[in-house]
């Protein structure tokens, strides 16, 4: 078994990390080893480890594991606070581990917002369930009633009458003897002393020095570094290529193919022959060279000639005039609520519009990258990577190995966002490892990384409502125009209800007594893939814009139709999360939009040329409300001065670390709005780097505020709420400011010129 | 390929590249310091600044011959102990999140108050202009600079600082 003494293979770094650490921090990093020595495996048999999650050795030094992605939202942390509340540790002397991928551990996919969500129950049972017996153990060692004793917090057991203590370290070999209880007691949340606390993230120490090792850090003994050259249109292949003055170029080992593979779904899901998905790795040339550079000098030399295939006749012009033409003729109807097209069609009030947003990239700080070393029948890859389950199934797949032979070790993440949802990656450094017979780090340069993405779907979506003589909404009609998300990895064409395309749709429209969602598919070689809050952000982009359309033809405050709105919600139970309906619990959603007008001082005057948007959600299981406020020159450039939002996420577990998540969130959202369009020409993506793909810089941040409803509702989702309601939020103020309604993102300033 | 002579962190090497390689690419697979990152290649994003005899500069662009002889500062080398006033405030409010791009704000960061103690909101758009953070963090750079140059301790995060639990990053 493991050793839970380990030993640092880098004492020097460690000396100069404990010299550098903060007073009394404990700080531990590197590589840890298993010691092969008699006293650790003394230790080991002696260690407390009731569950995969946790490691108590005799000196009471506790193990805690992370079984999910760190990419800045701070799961290493909130995982961790977890486990340590029920387990009542000593917060400061805990050790935190990344684990590697392994099914022991569960689901261990980070993304939909759903680390904490599905977290909560199993790890704080599994931190309970190892309470409950040290307190066992305690109570045996007194010989006293359990009830008598009570863990303190400290990695303590006490005996309340008379004061004797026990540390954890010292109850260790008598817990690892009872029986694991199967419903020990969870705290009540008023008793929470980590939860709910703000706590600072246990890689931000190694951030500041340079000593977080990302993907693209690893360092493998006799590793080399690839960079590889990909069909330039997706869905193309190599045709022949001409390796020599590639192999002439000082420091390149070798150039070899990367066949293309079949890939299977991400998430195990079954997909039926002959489907139609596009899940494959296409494949290309690498170069394998002794450094970086060499590898980039090498692909310069390197001439490929490539098959392209039917993605060459694709063009942003032409995927724009077929999504026009998708929305004239009916699509699959999704839902129907009432007689929706008859209502609309006697109405004598009517309001009609149409949205459009484009293909969009992650543009992660940390470009794409995967170390990986197959051999001997074993494959071993170090990855930046969010979906290490699916990634070792392609990877499996891919090398016709067994499980038992695939290594995952999950690094730290440069940003994720959906991107590493992906595993091509993966699949892609594993080739280039056994063709090279080296362990191998592939490295993705800004112009690889942004035209070899997974893009958010382009999209158009025509909205048409009707309002009777007191201005009450009669009917919603909604039709999407779109490439499904789903169908990239799954195939088929349409998604059924509750698929990744149409969550955010209800929020109002879903309210209205008539209601009508269908959608219609454009096909397309682009791929496509789940960029952080995924159809949210269209389909909340298209609802909140036209909620506030609605409310200018009727005369009313928006956010007072949405109050209106909102009211007359009907829906029945609280019968699972369906984001594509309207919430089921009104009154938190209508507390987050009562707070964000509030703190935003919505209502009050502003000076010409300036004005208030509000917008908001319900999804993956928190309510969101922001209100932007923004300047409006008379060029048409836009200053978005300020964004304010209420958030109701239930049961905080790193409530600083939520404001961080939303902060972050709005300056996602704000980039989408503002800057980014992918454009395809030829079938082939256009842009190549920041200067043509822009993010927003410091100058133009806004004032971010985050406002936060507490309670112990079950945790909602963090990562992804703060970013959907940004567009429709900054559309609707710029109507405010100027009465001029922009309709396609990124917003086409333009429009709003004016002497 | 001639040996170049450069000074990093102090430290004399000497290193067998072309005279093209940036200097990005030597510090993190010749001399393995990966705390510079590498984020463009087109000095657009600011992940990869380090300090050539104390100005920030972008390492993806900058041929190694052309730093032959100079003094190269790295977010290795910022401070012996890892608590320059920079480091310390970045912590003290919570700055990062993936923390890719932090290295690189950090380093322009220290150079801009090595020059100018007290810089303005407009200074720090100016210095900071040419760094991208995807995550969003820059409401709290901002904030943590000021912070920095006036030395006050902060008030947003009260987390506990000084009892952070140890991280192993891999098992």
């Amino acid at each position: 078994m493991n050793a839970s003494i380990r030993v640092l293979s880098n004492p020097t770094r460690r000396d100069f990390l404990k010299a550098g650490a903060a007073a009394g921090a404990g700080l531990v990093i590197g590589f840890y080893l298993s010691a092969h020595t008699s006293e650790a495996a003394a230790l080991a048999e002696a260690e407390f480890a009731p569950n995969a999650f946790i490691e108590i050795d005799p000196h009471g030094d506790i193990q805690l594991v992370v079984a999910r992605s760190e990419m800045g939202q701070g799961v290493r942390t909130s995982m961790a606070m977890i486990l340590a509340e029920e387990l009542d540790a000593d917060w400061s002397r805990v050790k935190i581990v990344q684990a590697d991928f392994d099914v022991k551990y569960g689901d261990m996919t980070t993304g939909g917002s759903a680390s904490v969500r599905s977290s909560w129950d199993p790890l704080r049972k599994a931190g309970a369930a190892a309470r409950d017996m040290l307190l066992t153990a305690a109570a045996h060692s007194w010989n006293v009633p359990k009830e008598e004793c009570a863990a303190t917090g400290g990695s303590i057991i006490e005996h309340k009458k008379t004061g004797r203590k026990l540390g954890y370290g010292e109850l260790a070999a008598n817990a690892a003897s009872v029986p694991v209880p199967k419903d020990a007691p969870l705290k009540d949340p008023k008793d929470y002393r980590i939860v709910g606390t703000n706590k600072h993230r246990v890689d931000g120490q190694y951030i500041v020095i340079g000593e977080a090792h990302y993907g693209i850090d690893t360092k493998v003994p006799g590793m080399l570094y690839a960079v590889v050259a990909r069909p330039p249109v997706f869905g193309g292949r190599v045709r022949k290529f001409e390796p020599a003055a590639a192999q002439a170029v000082a420091g390149v080992r070798k150039v070899v193919e990367v066949p293309p593979v079949e890939m299977p779904s991400l998430f195990g899901e079954e997909r039926p022959a002959n489907s139609g998905h596009q899940h494959y790795l296409w494949g290309g040339v690498a170069v394998v060279a002794d450094s970086t550079w060499q590898a980039i000098a090498g692909r310069k030399a390197l001439t490929v000639e490539w098959e392209n295939g039917p993605g060459a006749e694709e063009s942003t012009e032409k995927q724009r005039a077929t999504l026009v033409e998708l929305l004239k003729t009916p699509g699959k109807q999704l839902k129907k609520i009432g007689e929706p097209d008859a209502v609309f069609a006697a109405a004598a009030k009517k309001v009609q519009a149409e949205y459009e947003t484009p293909f969009l990239a992650h543009m992660t700080m940390e470009p794409v990258n995967c170390t990986a070393f197959v051999r001997d029948g074993k494959c071993e890859v170090w990855a930046p990577v969010q979906n290490p389950g699916g990634m070792a199934a392609a990877l499996q797949s891919a090398l016709g190995l067994p499980a038992s032979a695939v290594t995952i070790h999950i690094t730290l993440i440069g940003g994720g966002f959906g991107r590493r949802l992906n595993i091509d990656y993966g699949v892609e450094a594993a080739l280039i490892s056994r063709a090279a017979n080296a362990p191998v780090k592939v490295i993705w340069t800004r112009d690889d990384d942004i035209r070899h993405d997974y893009y958010r779907p382009i999209t158009r979506h025509a909205m048409r409502a009707s309002l009777d003589a007191q201005n009450h909404v009669t009917s919603w009609l909604h039709h999407i125009a779109a490439p499904g998300t789903d169908s990239m990895y799954l195939g088929g064409d349409l998604p059924d209800t509750g698929g990744t395309e149409i969550a955010g749709t209800g929020l109002p429209g879903g309210t209205v007594p008539n209601y009508f969602l269908e959608q219609s598919f454009l096909h397309t070689a682009v791929p496509r893939g789940y960029w952080r809050a995924v159809d949210m952000n269209w389909n909340v982009f298209a609802v909140q814009s036209f909620a506030d359309e609605i409310a200018a033809a009727s005369g009313k405050d928006p956010l007072e139709m949405r109050r209106e709105l909102i009211a007359a919600t009907q829906k029945p139970s609280e019968e699972g999360d369906n984001e594509s309906d309207p919430p089921s619990n009104v009154a938190r959603l209508r507390a987050v939009l009562d707070l964000a007008a509030e703190k935003a001082g919505w209502g009050k005057p502003l000076p010409a040329g300036r004005g208030r948007g509000i917008a908001c959600l319900y999804g993956f299981g928190s309510y969101v409300a922001q209100v932007a406020e923004v300047t409006v020159a008379k060029d048409g450039s836009v200053r978005v001065d300020r964004v304010v939002t209420a958030i109701d996420c239930g049961q905080m577990v790193n409530p600083d670390m939520v404001v961080a998540q939303i902060e972050g969130g709005v300056v996602f959202g704000l980039t989408a709005a503002l800057y980014d369009e992918i454009t395809i020409e030829n079938g082939q993506v256009q842009q190549s780097n920041f200067n043509n793909y822009p993010v927003l810089r410091i100058a133009d941040m806004p004032r971010v505020e985050v406002h936060m409803i507490r309670n112990h509702e079950a945790p909602g989702g963090i990562g992804e709420p703060g970013v959907p309601c940004v567009a429709p939020a900054v559309a609707n103020a710029i109507f405010a400011a100027t009465g001029k309604r922009l309709r396609r993102l990124p917003f086409q300033f333009q429009e709003l010129a004016h002497t | 390929m001639d040996a170049i002579a450069i000074t990093v962190n102090g430290k004399p090497h000497s290193v067998e590249v072309t005279p093209d390689t940036p200097l990005l690419w030597v510090l993190r697979d010749t001399l393995g310091l990966t705390g510079t990152k590498f984020g463009c290649g087109q000095a657009l994003c600011g992940a990869c600044t380090v300090h050539v005899d104390g100005d920030p500069t972008r390492s993806c662009t900058t041929r190694i011959a052309a730093v032959a002889g100079r003094n190269i500062t790295t977010i290795e080398g910022l401070s012996p102990d890892g608590r320059h006033p920079v480091q310390v405030a970045w912590l003290e409010n919570q700055v990062p999140q993936c923390g890719y791009c932090q290295v690189g704000m950090i380093m322009t960061t220290a150079a801009l108050l090595a020059k100018n103690s007290a810089p303005s909101d407009a200074d720090i758009d100016d210095a900071l202009g040419g760094h991208i953070c995807r995550c969003g963090t820059y409401q709290r750079i901002r904030q943590a600079i000021h912070q920095a140059a006036s030395k006050k301790s902060a008030n947003l995060a009260p987390g506990d600082a000084t009892k952070n639990p140890a991280l192993v990053e891999a098992r």
